[in-house]
């Protein structure tokens, strides 16, 4: 099959026209070993694997909406009073710094201006939405196990650099919120303990907020950390094309092959074409969505703050904890200031669930103790706890996202703001837990009804009744395809460690250790449901013969009689003994 | 189960479990399913219809979009200013969308969908190329000649370290203008300027506490039970630092009833008929403190939401703030104009290392 169907003479024929410059190009580069190596490379088809396409595309967004910024963008913080003859009417005649004056300039008098501000904004949401949900595919799929642990670290440092390069862009324009934003910035670096005031400092060039924060951020919005991702997805799709993608488990498909279409033409249409669709998309919510408009708001100035301000999504969980913490760890010890309220929700918790995320592969390895290389994803409910740990996670950044709304919930739902505070208090500790356990317990019902239906197929909801008066419903075995879809993963087992002592009673050193490695296997792996044996479905025929063969004979008969007189005729035939042999699907 | 099993069945059963394959075997790829445009032309035809229709839509919108452009100015209204965006962003978004719309479509429904399979290459380099990059290394190292000359090693170890440090000492050691934390401590209401201040009976002299952001003087006969006021030093504006002074100095004004205002005996003087100020910078992260209410003098913090209660010297009542606002002593000077009696008696804002040192 993977042979390819050589070219008609004709196509051959149209190409010798450009065989000059192909002949030019080749004899300075060498480009044609890339192109027979790349032109028909096959990639695997799953909607899922598009997300982190998004993301790339996104991002060519940024860079050239971005370009179009830079064209009018005066990143300083000098002061200026806004023309009386310049929309909007709100603005003129108000004090302003120039990085602002200028916001306001390139949306209301140049053509096109806004569209560019209001796409570059959308896009730089839509890019990290795309990362976030890209992680968690490959998270809930496996795909960050051996051999891509890397290419998940290239990953995860980008979902960094990505949520940086959102939070310098969002306070370029120097507007109330964004200043405010910055502001809580300000509060956050000055908890740091022995450091934080000299942090602060350095940060805004002397005291809040200076003149040099404006500059410094729109070197690293839009040199520093552009630069850096450009050159972590050039390593992040290197290491996809050393890998070659993984796949889902399907018929066919194994840990030694890649299933799906070539580059040339399929790819080239569909991911190619898959850009035109993002960048067209993020065109149309730049046209009809307004977004981040900042001359409702006004300057930045030390006074005014809008109530009821959000943060751009991604920094929301943020805002979150830092709304949702009581007051009361703060000490001072020995006359130095330790603001806890602070730093728990400002840094310890994203650090916690920061570095919990980026060694996670290191972690699971750790646990299964698996050496193997792995292209065939998981299906998350065949990897419970990972998948409820990963429920676990969302949960609390959920909770603190709603956390980081509560004023918004508040005053929608005219609840009490304080009760709101409160119970998300609770949830934050509560809620993963329970998710945890549901998840698993989900997880763990999805795996047993997979077995279920192995090994009895599917229900028709057709009753027939036995000579002996019994009624009974048909259920139709699973054809080869589908089976081998529920029953060709691999159950993970607990990892079986030696005995404390040797034969001669001494203590053997590593023991604890081992001890230790079995605890932490036991959370992962034992509950766990193992897939259908051929045996097991052998087994379940023949004790069930009356129950799925002999109903099976009838549906194929037609004939209750005939059924009942051929019991052992009708032997299991789903099963196949060879792997080159195909059944036709139960034509029932 | 019936309930008359045949004779016979359960050895049959027997048999066939022992000459089952431990685990099941692959079944092999799906056999190809043809499509609509795979069976006939006709559909083919169609689908290409389709596409070409998409892409026309595209080129369409294109246009439109550029002549929207030239043809819709903007800077003078508002509405202008939506049209244009409107147009040029429907254009650019649908000529965009377009192609990748038709792509897709021509990619899904008429181009070849035979599944290949293309073998995987192993990941690690075969043993015999390893093993000559480790003889490679190895060679280089012992051409460098540093294996038995620890001396080398450690200078080299040791110049390398020293030598980036005057790129980042010069670096990092000029990107404040200033590092004395005590700046922290200081803020507008210490100093008086001339012409900012007002006489006091006893003879001395405070700063005028001034509407934010128009300057004005305010009189302590303005200020009535509930009202609300934003507060800057009088003559702020026109000093150098406008900003950061002001980010420290700005205060919240307003009057309560004396009778339900506690007051501890050693701020007895820092209120004045009820008249209480405190720094409008949250001591929780820095957020201006805004939304007041008066029934029950409670002061939040639109960010964090931290509740102070004004009534009780601006303590926490809520929220992520541990320390109450302070409270800047204020009183009248002899033409009737609040004063600052002093500076605030505390940093202002958030908490730092050094704060109470």
């Amino acid at each position: 099959m993977s042979t390819a169907t050589s070219p008609q003479s004709d196509t051959l024929k149209s190409l010798q026209k450009a065989a000059p410059a192909a002949d030019y190009l080749d004899r300075r580069t060498g480009i044609g070993r890339v192109v027979r190596e790349f032109a028909r490379k096959v990639f695997p088809d799953h909607w899922s694997f598009m997300l982190g396409e998004i993301a790339l595309y996104s991002f060519i967004v940024l860079v050239l909406s971005g370009f179009f910024l830079t064209m009018y963008f005066v990143p300083s913080m000098g002061h200026v009073t806004y023309p009386e003859d310049q929309l909007p009417v709100t603005m003129q005649g108000v004090g302003m710094s120039e990085a602002f004056a200028s916001t306001l300039r390139l949306s209301f008098e140049v053509r096109g201006g806004l569209l560019m501000r209001q796409i570059h904004h959308w896009a730089a949401l839509m890019f990290v939405a795309a990362i976030v949900a890209h992680m968690l595919r490959v998270f809930f799929t496996g795909a960050f196990r051996k051999p891509r642990e890397l290419n998940w670290l290239v990953g995860f440092t980008l979902l960094i650099l990505a949520l940086l390069a959102g939070f310098s862009g969002y306070s370029l324009p120097d507007d109330v919120l964004s200043g405010n934003g910055l502001r809580i910035a300000d509060g956050v670096a000055r908890s740091i303990p022995i450091l934080g005031s000299y942090v602060s400092l350095a940060l805004f060039g002397g005291e809040f907020p200076g003149v040099d924060i404006i500059p410094r951020l729109f070197t690293v919005h839009i040199l520093l950390v552009p630069a850096l991702i450009v050159a972590l997805v050039t390593i992040h799709l290197v290491l996809v094309v050393v890998h070659k993608h993984t796949q889902y488990p399907g018929p066919g498909r194994t840990e030694k092959n890649v299933v799906g279409y070539p580059v040339l033409p399929v790819y080239a249409a569909k991911a190619g074409g898959f850009f035109f669709v993002v960048f067209g998309f993020l065109a149309l919510l730049g046209a009809l969505v307004s977004i981040n408009p900042v001359w409702i708001h006004g300057p930045y100035d030390p006074t005014p703050v809008g109530a009821g301000a959000q943060p751009d999504w991604y920094m929301l969980f943020l805002e979150g904890g830092l709304r949702l913490m009581p007051g009361w760890p703060e000490f001072v010890i020995g006359g130095y200031t330790l603001s806890l309220n602070i730093l728990i929700p400002g840094v310890v918790v994203p650090g916690v669930l920061f570095t919990v995320l980026a060694v996670w592969p290191f972690i699971e390895a750790a646990v299964t103790k698996d050496r193997g290389e792995h292209h065939i994803l998981d299906r998350p409910r065949n990897a419970p706890v990972r998948t409820a740990t990963g429920v676990a996670v969302i949960t609390a950044f959920m909770v603190l996202n709603v956390a980081g709304s509560n004023d918004i919930l508040a005053t929608h739902f005219e609840l009490s703001l304080n009760g709101i505070t409160w119970f998300l208090r609770i949830m934050f500790f509560v809620a993963p837990v329970f998710a945890f356990w549901i998840t698993k317990r989900i997880c763990l019902s999805l795996q047993r009804r997979d077995r279920e239906l192995a090994l009895h197929g599917h229900e028709t909801g057709r009753i027939v009744r036995m000579p002996s008066g019994q009624y009974l419903e048909v259920h139709q075995p699973l054809d080869d395809d589908e089976r081998w879809v529920l029953v060709s993963y691999d159950a993970d087992r607990l990892v079986e460690i030696d005995p404390a002592e040797d034969e001669n009673g001494v203590a053997r050193p590593g023991y604890e250790k081992d001890k230790q490695r079995q605890r932490l296997s036991r959370f992962f792996y034992e509950d766990r449901i193992e897939p259908v044996t051929p045996a097991e479905l052998a087994e379940e025929m023949a004790a069930h013969g009356g129950h799925d063969g002999e109903e099976m004979a009838i549906e194929e008969s037609g004939d209750l009689r005939a059924a009942f007189d051929r019991p052992e005729q009708d032997e299991p035939a789903a099963i196949t003994s060879g792997g080159d042999e195909r059944n036709t699907p139960a034509s029932s | 189960m019936s309930t008359n099993p045949p004779p016979g069945e359960l050895t049959t059963g027997g048999a066939h479990a022992s000459d089952v394959p431990e685990q099941f075997q692959d079944p092999g790829l799906e056999p190809h399913q043809l499509r609509l445009a795979d069976r006939s032309e006709k559909n083919a035809k169609r689908v290409e219809r389709q596409v070409v229709a998409i892409l026309i839509v595209s080129v369409i919108a294109s246009i439109a979009g550029v002549v929207g452009f030239f043809a819709i100015p903007v800077g003078t209204t508002l509405m202008d200013v939506r049209l244009s965006t409107l147009v040029i962003g429907l254009g650019l978004g649908l000529g965009m969308l377009g192609i990748g719309l038709a792509a897709a479509h021509w990619a899904k429904a008429l181009m070849d969908n035979t599944e290949r399979v293309e073998k995987r290459k192993p990941v690690p380099s075969p043993p015999e190329v390893r093993e000559e990059a480790v003889e490679q290394i190895a060679t280089g190292i012992e051409e460098s000649r540093i294996g038995r000359r620890p001396v080398l090693k450690g200078a080299l170890v040791g110049a390398a370290a020293l030598a980036p440090l005057p790129f980042v000492v010069p670096l990092v050691g000029s990107l404040s203008n200033t590092w004395d934390v005590n700046r922290f401590r200081h803020t507008a209401w210490g100093d008086v300027p001339e012409g900012t201040g007002g006489r006091l009976p006893d003879g001395s002299v405070g700063r005028r506490l001034a509407t934010d952001p128009d300057d004005r003087p305010i009189r302590a006969a303005d200020v009535t039970i509930g009202s609300a006021f934003a507060v800057i030093p009088h003559g702020l504006p026109d000093e150098e630092h406008y900003l950061e002074e002001k980010a420290k100095a700005v205060v919240f004004m307003t009057r309560i009833d004396p009778n339900e205002l506690a007051v501890s005996p050693e701020r007895r003087d820092w209120s004045y008929d009820g008249i209480v100020a405190y720094s409008k910078v949250c001591t929780h992260v820095g957020c201006p403190v805004a939304l007041y209410e008066q029934q029950t003098h409670h002061l939040l913090c639109p960010c964090h939401q931290s509740t102070f209660d004004l009534a009780e010297e601006a303590k926490v009542v809520f929220g992520p703030a541990k320390r109450a606002l302070p409270q800047l002593p204020i009183t009248v000077d002899v033409d009737g104009y609040l004063v600052a009696r002093s500076d605030f008696h505390e940093p202002v804002g958030p908490s730092f290392w050094e704060r109470d040192r």
